[in-house]
Order: C-alpha cells, then sequence, then structure tokens
C-alpha cells in the first residue's frame, strides 16, 4: 500500500523530507505561536498542559502597554533610522572605489573588506566587546593618542545603540558592496562613452548616469538591512545583554528573554507572532515595490 | 597635465581603499594577535599589537581545561547534518524541477513563502513542539529543524530546470529507475552549484548559536558559539582568553574563504545571506 503511493508519485520520494521539515519547523510553528499567545502558558502549562489557560487577546494588550516591549521596538527604529543609511552609504562608497580599476591590488582589497561577512555574530560580539571595553579598549587608547576623552562605547545609552550600529555596519559592509559591485558592472560602457562625448566631467558620471542606476541594488541593500535589524539578537545579547536598562533592546531578545529566562511562554509567543507580522508586511511591502520598479526599467 | 591628475586621483584611491581595508580586517587581527597574549598583556596600557612572546597556553586552556574539544565535537556533527540538508534540499530542488503533479506551483509557493518566517518568530513556538516531541536537550533537536531551506530548494530548482529532459528520458528508456537517475545523471551536472552550497551550509553550521543555545540545556550539546558566549559570561576580565575563543571561530572560515572567495562571494550574493 505504501508502495504503491510512491509508484504512482514518484516525485514524492523527493519533495516528501524537505516538505516535512518547513511544514513542521516552518509553517506549523506560526499557527502554533499563535494559539499560544492566547494563552497564559509558562513552565508550570508547559510540563502540564492541562495548566493552560485561555486569555484571549490580553497578551497583545499587555505588549502594547509594556514600556520594555515599547523600548526595545523603538530601539530597532533608531537601528534602522541611522544604520540604514549608514551601510548604504559605506557599501556604495567601497563598491565605487573598488569600481575604479581591475588588478590584483584591487582583487586584494575587495578581500579585505569582503572577510568581516563571513565571520560569526557571536564571535565578532565579544572581539568588539574588548574593542569598545572603556579601559582596556583599543578605541579609547587610539582616542587617547590625540587626547580625546574616553567614550562610554557601551555604557551610554545612546552611545551603546551607536556602538552596535557601527559594529554591525562594519559586519555588513562586504556583502553589500558586491550587490553594489555588481550593478556598478552591469553598466553598459557606451553610458559612459556617451557621456563623455558630450563633455561630461567624473562627478556628473556618478552624479547622473551611475546612482540613478543603481537604484534597485540600493533598495535591495536598504530592504535586506530594515528587515535585518528587525532580527537583531546576537550583538546585543552577548555584548550589552540589551542595557544599559534596556537602552540596547531588540525585540527578538525581549522575546528571547520572556521566553527563556522568565518562561513566559504565552506572552513570548504574542511578541514572536507580532514580529513575525512585522517581517511579513515588510516583506511584502518589498515585493510590491521591488515589482514596480522593475516595471519602470 | 591631465595624465598627471589622474594619477593624483588613482594614487587617492589606492591609499583610501589601502587604510579601509587595514581598518576592516583590524579588529579580526587584533584577535588573533591578543590570543597570543598572556592576561595581564592583553590589559596593559599602551597596549602591543604583537605578543611579547607568542603563547599557546590559552589554546591549551579552551581544551584542557574547558570543554572546547566537546563543543567542536557537536559543531563538526552539526556541519555533517547540514550536508545531508543540502542533499534533502536537491532531492525537493529536483522534485520541483522534473516532475509534473497536481497543485505543484501551490506547493512551491509555500515552500518560498517559509522564506518570510524568520527564526526569531518561530524560536517559541519550535521549542514548544520540540519540547511536546521529547527533543529538547537532545543533538536531534538542535539537527532537525536546520535541515530544510526554501532558498536551497529553489536555487536546486532553478538550476536543474536547465538539465534538459531528453537526457532523463533516454536513461529512463535505458531502464534507470528515479534515484538511480537522480544520483548518476542529476546530481553528477548540480557539482558546481552543490560545491558553493556545501560551503554556505558549512559556514551556516559552524556559526550556528541560536537554536544551540535555546535546544542545548547540557554543556555537552553546547557549539561553539554557545560555549564562547559562557566562556565570555564566565571569563569577564580575561580578554586573552575571550579572544582566543573567538579566533578559534574566526580563522577555520577565514581559511575557508580565501581559498574559496570566488565560491564565497557568488553564493552569498545569489542567496542573500548575510
Amino acid at each position: 500500500m505504501k508502495f504503491r503511493f510512491f509508484s504512482n508519485r514518484p516525485y514524492m520520494i523527493f519533495i516528501l523530507p524537505a516538505l516535512i521539515i518547513l511544514s513542521v519547523f516552518s509553517i506549523f510553528p506560526i499557527f502554533v505561536a499563535l494559539g499560544v499567545s492566547l494563552t497564559d502558558m509558562n513552565l508550570i502549562g508547559l510540563l502540564n498542559w492541562n495548566q493552560v489557560q485561555f486569555v484571549g487577546f490580553e497578551n497583545y494588550m499587555d505588549l502594547l502597554a509594556d514600556k520594555e516591549f515599547r523600548q526595545a521596538f523603538f530601539n530597532t527604529i533608531f537601528y534602522v533610522v541611522f544604520g540604514v543609511p549608514l551601510v548604504v552609504v559605506a557599501s556604495l562608497g567601497v563598491a565605487l572605489l573598488l569600481d575604479y580599476g581591475k588588478n590584483k591590488f584591487f582583487t586584494a582589497a575587495r578581500a579585505l573588506f569582503y572577510m568581516p561577512s563571513v565571520t560569526t555574530s557571536v564571535a565578532i560580539a565579544v572581539v568588539f566587546g574588548y574593542l569598545y571595553n572603556n579601559h582596556y579598549g583599543l578605541f579609547n587608547y587610539v582616542l587617547s593618542l590625540f587626547d580625546l576623552p574616553k567614550v562610554p562605547w557601551l555604557t551610554h545609552p545612546i552611545i551603546a545603540k551607536i556602538s552596535l550600529i557601527l559594529m554591525a555596519a562594519w559586519k555588513s559592509i562586504g556583502f553589500n558592496m558586491i550587490i553594489f559591485l555588481a550593478a556598478l558592472q552591469g553598466i553598459p560602457k557606451d553610458y559612459y562613452e556617451a557621456a563623455e562625448i558630450d563633455g561630461a566631467k567624473k562627478w556628473q558620471k556618478l552624479l547622473y548616469i551611475k546612482v540613478p542606476l543603481l537604484g534597485f541594488a540600493t533598495f535591495f541593500v536598504a530592504s535586506t538591512t530594515l528587515i535585518g535589524w528587525f532580527q537583531f539578537f546576537e550583538e546585543p545579547m552577548i555584548m550589552t545583554k540589551g542595557g544599559p536598562v534596556g537602552s540596547t533592546n531588540s525585540i527578538a531578545l525581549f522575546i528571547y528573554d520572556k521566553g527563556f529566562k522568565l518562561s513566559e511562554f504565552g506572552y513570548a509567543a504574542a511578541g514572536s507572532f507580532v514580529l513575525f507580522l512585522i517581517i511579513l508586511a515588510l516583506t511584502l511591502i518589498q515585493f510590491k515595490l521591488r515589482k514596480k520598479d522593475n516595471g519602470y526599467n | 597635465m591631465n595624465q598627471q591628475k589622474l594619477s593624483a586621483e588613482r594614487l587617492l584611491v589606492y591609499i583610501v581603499l589601502l587604510a579601509g581595508g587595514i581598518l576592516m580586517t583590524l579588529p579580526l587581527f587584533w584577535a588573533i594577535f591578543t590570543s597570543f597574549k598572556t592576561a595581564a598583556e592583553a590589559m596593559q596600557t599602551p597596549p602591543s599589537l604583537f605578543p611579547n612572546e607568542w603563547l599557546i597556553d590559552n589554546y591549551k586552556k579552551l581544551f584542557v581545561e574547558l570543554n572546547f574539544g566537546t563543543y567542536l565535537r557537536n559543531t563538526l556533527v552539526l556541519v555533517a547534518f547540514s550536508f545531508l540538508g543540502l542533499f534533502i534540499n536537491m532531492m525537493a530542488g529536483y522534485g520541483f524541477a522534473k516532475f509534473k503533479f497536481k497543485n505543484k506551483e501551490k506547493i512551491f509557493y509555500l515552500v518560498l513563502a517559509t522564506m518570510m518566517i524568520p527564526g526569531q518568530a518561530t524560536m517559541i513556538p519550535n521549542y514548544l513542539i520540540l519540547n511536546k516531541m521529547g527533543l529538547t536537550n537532545t543533538m536531534a533537536g538542535i539537527i532537525l529543524p536546520g535541515l530544510a531551506g526554501a532558498f536551497t530548494i529553489f536555487l536546486f530548482r532553478q538550476f536543474m530546470e536547465t538539465i534538459p529532459d531528453d537526457l532523463i528520458e533516454a536513461s529512463r528508456i535505458d531502464g534507470a529507475g528515479n534515484i538511480r537517475i537522480f544520483m548518476q545523471i542529476v546530481a553528477p551536472i548540480c557539482k558546481p552549484i552543490i560545491a558553493v552550497q556545501a560551503i554556505l551550509g558549512f559556514i551556516h553550521a559552524w556559526n550556528s548559536f541560536l537554536w544551540p543555545l535555546i535546544v542545548a540545556n547540557s554543556e555537552d550539546l553546547y557549539t561553539l558559539g554557545v560555549g564562547l558566549s559562557l566562556l565570555k559570561g564566565q571569563n569577564v576580565s580575561d580578554f586573552a582568553l575571550q579572544m582566543t575563543g573567538s579566533s578559534l571561530m574566526i580563522v577555520p572560515v577565514i581559511i575557508l574563504f580565501l581559498f574559496c572567495q570566488k565560491y564565497i562571494v557568488e553564493g552569498f550574493t545569489t542567496s542573500g545571506l548575510k
């Protein structure tokens, strides 16, 4: 019987393993999150599901009123507002420089700029924790060489956010500059030639040919970086534990703390579902805009 | 005149790129150099770039006094299973590329839709599901959820659609079954994409953190990433040791990157991985 099922549907042998895993560990969990978010599930409930009570939308109401959650949300907005433009400008700048010539030097430089992208966030967070250290860190030592005062990199509420942004930008420049570089190298040579015949200067070529034609790449980098900030987790967890006083907390870290530190699974599930809805909305908007963008070209 | 101006500009580009390149890699080298220092030297002012003496005591400490041998073994187990995951994705890609069946498009869109579901949103429900299955604090629980990935399936499907149907039909007429066609005809053609995905899979498994952190309760199951975060928490002021743990995670990936740069850059760009 089982045998006939597969011989009538040979494709099943191939797609079934992946389908089962994706259904059980990716699609089904979203429904579980929604279901659990309507209950008061906690550690006792985890051991004995009979103890779990249905509480309606109470968790969502609490979430909206929760100062900690609101702070994590607005921290994320801060990361997006300053982090996205920084990543776009920095990686575009590097890409323009790397596009300047073609020889072994440029290939080697590309490798150097790319290197941080392959490293793991955890190790990088530990390394930057040292570099940012008030007393023993390299950054404050370099500042002292110029007679500049020490910067409280990770202990001041706003500077700590900026420090995390700088580190994340450092790590993502490599990946994003490749996107820009690919786009730059895709610009047809006759565009430049035509501009030269018209007597365009270098900066004019940059401003009127390169930048407008990079629209799609810019959009891609900006939107993936934006979605990335909503998933920010390892760096604040390892470097600041979300502090000082919650000022670097992220939505993902908030969910983690509620779920796995305090065992408030119902509440954490509500946070998870909200995060899912935010990312779903952002992805769908990105899709829509991308289609429109392609339509114009 | 023009020539001179151009070369000055060129020189400036070279200088900026060189300085930028050094700045970009400085944190990595700083960590690696510090890993060979003593704890005291890592905290001295002014700091030294190179260690006074290149000591490997910190590395010994990781493996002898701390449990990094176990963490390394667990990480390598995850790496090995990432290759099984690659195989599962490749099979699914083939199923979607070369078979016709009812609702194929719909099922494939469902697979793609899972890309919109981030691990940070499913960590709580997935933990509850694994708990019900009795798989929390087991290696199986750490491995299972990561075995299939929509984007890899998508890439394999795209690639396999370019394989001519005639080639597959010819083998079928020669009496080859589905599995044999897949293993002996399709898989060899896919070598280039398998290479890229295997390298990406290695890096991904090597760097894995969030999921093992949640599922593993005992140190026996920790990966390098989880072990490193534990080490940082327990040795707050031993920066040399912290840098040693970090270097242990960073250096193998950098070496892999230097050898397979082309594959990695290509793979990262097409898959949108970060």
